[in-house]
């Protein structure tokens, strides 16, 4: 036993025997007072704090030697209570909020709850093509940086640097693209009940045009860097094992479900938005692994870009269509302007209300403040985002403000698989399955 | 093809409907509505997933409160101490492999039915999905866990849990999960205030939103 005390490596007494406590700095007076106890049992706190585990999860890992034998999450150190505070706004700031959910596809959030307002409103068949065509098309690109930081992350987070520097390169190209379209690059609130904030700039379409053919050719650097790549098969191939009826049974969706060779894809087998009538592939993995995942969501790549390049041939043969309802009591008064500094009011509406028309100021004035009712009743709509099924509970009680929303976050559910994946295995694998399972704690916890 | 339930759920200002008032003193009662049961046939699907579901369950109608179709959504009201043999039929028999979690929603005026929890289920095998729903009175909030039938429910239940103070009896672990452990009280329950502070700018003291006026 040490005859110091020091202050980051505190030992005491339980009725389990003796529990070291350690909260950084030296290490070796710890080694030495461990190797005096017969017991091998170390019980580890990783995070929340901790650079490889996704964001701000923690978990807490029992081990024998180097391998896991228990393992748990704690979450909730992002929880903002972003439900209870939507019952407080009308249906269209509720846009705002749970774009906030999960932050890195935040239109994916947007969508799925615009998709329950419609189906409440019984509006679902009057949002115009062009706007389902745009939101189609938002969402792709959304995948495609959503992916890229799934990649880039989990390959720095295990040691591999340069994948990382590659994704943040082609995710800042789809940031330009949100930037030019809905003038923010994250938490947009772009899509709104009843179709889109704002139809696209005069110049985006020759962009998302050029952007597509340069994503298509920088996209080949990462594959030629990991795929096949020994070292990187070492960490990922046969490790975060979890097959379809770990999947089934605990409600895994998305990339992880689709890596046990089930095709499930909400895209292809219950369409929304249109998504029937894109051409593309779902894309599967049979290994249930690690190598698999990151396989599915390298080629996923490839047929969000087939998506887009659809998606513009339909917009411009939809050139001047509405992107927003006709019906005027849901539709806000007027599109959005998009300045150098972001979307803001339309100069011609505010001359209009505040000039010549006094009807349009009353209508203005009591469908932003006051809002639309929604009829009462309850609905669940589901979309595929880049992490499996984002299900939104809707309940309305006929008023202007949502009565309860709840968001079935993939993150969540998925996130109950790292026991299973882990549990067994050496430490530094467990880093490798939570990056396949790719979380985001701002979904997570909300 | 259903009937409607009104309840009341208190008082607000702004917004008559059905009246001439516009000047939002009207003094108006805000109400929650609850859809009544649906006739059949109720279209699709779902008259197959009911008759499989009769067939298969010999106890159906004493199980099942109410069967409610709305915006092409199925909904069956079981009763509490049937879930678990009812989640097991459509688990086995009816082939909805996956649950997608369970979510409460609180009716303070729907008198010893307060708390809901509602689960949507989905079937892989046959794309189709459907929604539990199991209410019980806020006196009493005990409802079987369904973590054995479906392990994905662990969290989603311990997050009902920590939300609305509903009990999962039979739960491995039912603890808070996103609330901290010494938390008190509910915060998604409506009675449950938002909190806020008033904001001022630019001299205009602007109330937190849930002191706001509110229209209906």
């Amino acid at each position: 036993m040490s005859t110091f005390t020091d202050p980051y490596a505190a030992s005491r007494d339980t009725t389990e025997g003796r529990v070291f406590s350690v909260t950084g700095g030296d290490w070796d007076s710890l080694v030495t007072e461990i190797g005096a106890t017969k017991e091998e049992r170390v019980v580890v706190n990783m995070g929340p704090q901790h650079p490889s585990t996704h964001g701000v999860l923690r978990l807490v890992l029992e081990l024998e030697g180097e391998t896991v034998t228990e393992l748990r999450c704690g979450i909730g150190y992002l929880h903002t209570g972003i439900e209870k505070n939507a019952e407080y706004r009308s249906w269209t700031q509720g846009v705002t909020f749970v774009t906030r959910m999960d932050y890195l596809a935040p239109l994916f959030n947007e969508t799925a709850y615009c998709l329950g307002v419609e189906k409440l409103l019984g509006i679902t068949n009057d949002v115009p093509e062009r706007a389902s065509v745009i939101r189609v098309m938002m969402m792709e690109f959304n995948r495609i940086s959503s992916h890229m930081v799934a990649l880039g992350t989990g390959a720095l987070e295990m040691g591999a640097l340069s994948p990382m520097i590659f994704c943040f390169r082609e995710r800042e190209k789809v940031l330009d693209v949100f930037e030019l379209i809905a003038g923010l690059r994250m938490n947009m609130a772009y899509i709104r009940p009843g179709g889109v904030a704002q139809d696209l700039p005069k110049n985006a379409l020759s962009k998302i045009t050029e952007t597509v053919k340069e994503l298509r050719r920088d996209f080949k650097d990462n594959e030629k860097l990991l795929i096949g790549n020994t070292i990187w098969m070492k960490r990922t191939a046969g490790i975060g094992y979890l097959d379809l009826a770990g999947c089934t049974t605990l409600g895994i969706t998305g990339p992880v479900l689709r890596s046990t060779g089930l095709p499930w894809d909400l895209r292809k087998t219950q369409p929304y938005s249109g998504y029937e009538n894109y051409e593309f592939d779902v894309i599967t993995a049979d290994t249930c692994d690690v190598y698999g995942r990151f396989l599915i969501r390298m080629s996923e790549l490839e047929q969000c870009l087939r998506i887009i390049e659809q998606c513009v041939t339909k917009l411009e043969s939809l050139e001047g269509a509405p992107v927003m309802v006709a019906d005027k009591k849901i539709a806000w008064p007027s599109q959005l302007a998009l300045g150098g500094d972001g979307l803001g009011n339309s100069l011609d509406h505010i001359r209009e209300i505040m000039g010549t028309s006094m009807e349009s100021l009353i209508h203005h004035f009591k469908l932003v403040t006051e809002g639309f009712r929604v009829p009462a009743g309850q609905v669940y709509s589901a979309v595929e985002s880049p992490r499996g099924e984002l299900g939104v509970h809707l309940v309305s009680d006929g008023g202007t403000r949502p009565y309860r929303l709840h968001f079935r976050e993939p993150s969540f559910n998925n996130l109950q698989g790292t026991s299973a994946m882990c549990e067994g295995s050496l430490i530094a694998d467990i880093i490798g399955a939570v990056a396949s399972i790719d979380p985001v704690m701002g979904g997570v916890d909300r | 093809m259903s009937k409607e339930e009104e309840k009341d759920l208190g008082h607000g200002m702004f917004g008559a409907s059905g009246t001439g008032d516009t000047s939002g003193y009207g003094g108006l009662v805000r109400t929650a509505t609850t859809k009544g049961s649906s006739e059949r046939p109720y279209g699709g699907y779902f008259d197959d997933v009911a008759d499989d579901l009769e067939r298969a369950y010999p106890d159906f109608s004493e199980a099942i409160e109410r069967v409610v179709v709305d915006r092409g959504e199925l909904t069956l009201h079981v009763k509490r101490e049937k879930l678990v043999e009812v989640s097991l039929i459509l688990r086995d028999k009816l082939l909805f492999e996956m649950c997608l979690g369970v979510n409460g929603v609180h009716y303070p005026t729907d008198v010893d039915r307060e708390l809901h929890a509602v689960y949507p289920l989905l079937s892989i095998t046959r794309n189709r999905r459907m929604r539990l729903e199991v209410s019980v009175p806020d006196s009493d909030p005990h409802i079987p866990s369904l973590v054995e039938v479906w392990g994905g429910n662990n969290w989603n239940e311990r997050e009902t849990f920590d939300m609305f103070g509903i009990i999962f009896d039979g739960h491995p672990g039912l603890t808070r999960i996103l609330m901290p452990d010494d938390w008190r009280g509910h915060p998604q329950r409506k009675d449950y205030p938002l909190g806020g502070i008033p904001v001022e700018y630019k001299g205009a003291t602007i109330p937190p939103p849930n002191e706001r006026r509110s229209y209906r």
